[in-house]
């Protein structure tokens, strides 16, 4: 008797743990689902070789979202990273990364390789 | 080899701190070395695969498979977390109960163990990537300067494991009252963190734009980038400019697993704490 009673309780439980997560995937899936068309982002290809960025002084407009485009042509990975812009991305040997960020305030944002702190560059959004 | 020291210490030290979590969190289970040592070897390997692909996995997805891939294992991590600690509150219960034959209690003790063990192979695959790629990046230039940024490197990774160490002995301190309640309130935490992480990850990779207001900015305060900084954004999930999504999430983690731990562990809660 006693074990049908927590067979019973147990199987309640384990309803509404899945009722629960139903409801917090469709919660998920409406915000995912919501348009997602962000503005249009300015954008800004820059090469790695040699540890170094070319160019490394870049600028943008303010209040637009900017996106990245990190060539690196050298022969190891580097880290594109910024504490500023709030990115940090490796990018592998010979291939490019893609940085989204989200819109700026006017202002200087330096950015870096976090392997190699001689690589440094600069954005500016006015 | 300061540099080398540096980059690897930073990456290193939030697996420690999980690492160390983990291993308070399974104290007294038997066979918890070999699990956890199972999933710091997985771990280590799932990243060296991940960092030998790293160009191919940049390529995926428009150039945001990093970011999807990240978010994902973070929520995979989220999901075993929580389960564990829903599963102590009703494994707790039942033990007080004395309701479940022994054998099988063990046997779902394997269960929560493979849970933990999946939490530190994500720990140290997310963190390992980085590490593999930067080594390996010190090795292939091999300058004369090589050895030395190796050594700096594996100097970062000794005092990672010094950080494992700390957090691990500084919480069997706890008396064992006192701990299961600590690593429960710990872990949910870190589950939290680690949502809000993922999150973050989803909204560089630009999938996820809504509520994506930043509501406040503390860096004046305690910057991330820090190392009580990283600390806390490891323990905790701190971060200094959060976004309204972040934040929903995080107390939405917090909520959902206090409430499956109220409905799972509810009536003998006190005794199932006691033994547990």
């Amino acid at each position: 008797m006693l074990k049908l009673e927590e067979g019973q309780q147990v199987s309640k439980v384990t309803d509404m743990t899945r009722k629960l997560a139903l409801a917090a995937l469709c919660a998920l899936a409406a915000f995912a689902a919501s348009p997602s068309q962000a503005q249009q982002a300015t954008e800004i290809r820059l090469t790695y070789s040699n540890g170094q960025f070319q160019p490394n002084q870049v600028s943008a407009p303010a209040d637009k979202p900017v996106t990245f485009r990190v060539k690196n042509l050298d022969a190891k990975a580097m880290e594109f990273e910024s504490t500023s812009l709030r990115v940090e991305k490796v990018v592998a040997a010979n291939s490019e990364g893609v940085i989204n960020v989200r819109a700026l305030k006017s202002g200087r944002y330096e950015f870096y390789d976090d392997f190699n702190d001689k690589a440094r560059g600069a954005l500016t959004v006015q | 080899m300061l540099a080398a020291l540096i980059i690897v210490f930073r990456e290193v030290f939030e697996a420690g701190l999980i690492i160390g979590i983990v291993l308070a969190v399974t104290g007294s289970v038997p066979h918890r070395n070999r699990w956890i040592g199972g999933g710091v070897l997985a771990g280590v390997l799932a990243a060296c695969v991940v960092a030998a692909f790293a160009g191919a996995l940049s390529q995926l997805f428009a150039g945001m498979g990093q970011e999807l891939f990240n978010s994902a294992i973070l929520a995979i991590a989220v999901m075993m977390l929580t389960w564990h600690n829903v599963w102590m509150a009703h494994h707790g219960r039942e033990m007080a109960g004395e309701m479940r034959a022994v054998g099988l209690a063990v046997a779902d003790g394997t269960k929560s163990l493979l849970a933990l063990a999946v939490v530190v192979g994500v720990a140290v695959l997310r963190e390992g990537s980085e590490v593999a790629l930067f080594l390996y990046g010190v090795v292939a230039s091999n300058g004369g300067s090589a050895a030395n940024l190796a050594i700096g490197g594996f100097i970062g990774l000794a005092l990672g494991a010094a950080v494992c160490l700390l957090t691990y002995f500084g919480l069997m301190r706890i008396p064992q009252r006192a701990l299961f309640a600590t690593t429960t309130a710990l872990i949910t935490l870190l589950a939290a963190g680690m949502a809000a992480q993922a999150v973050a990850f989803l909204e560089r990779a630009n999938w996820l734009n809504s509520l994506d207001t930043v509501i406040w900015d503390s860096g004046w305060l305690l910057s991330e980038t820090s190392i009580p900084g990283r600390a806390l954004h490891t323990l905790i999930g701190y971060t200094d400019q959060p976004t309204e999504m972040q934040l929903l999430v995080y107390v939405c983690v917090l909520v959902v697993t206090f409430l499956l731990m109220r409905l799972t562990g509810s009536q003998r809660t006190d005794r199932a704490v006691a033994v547990g």
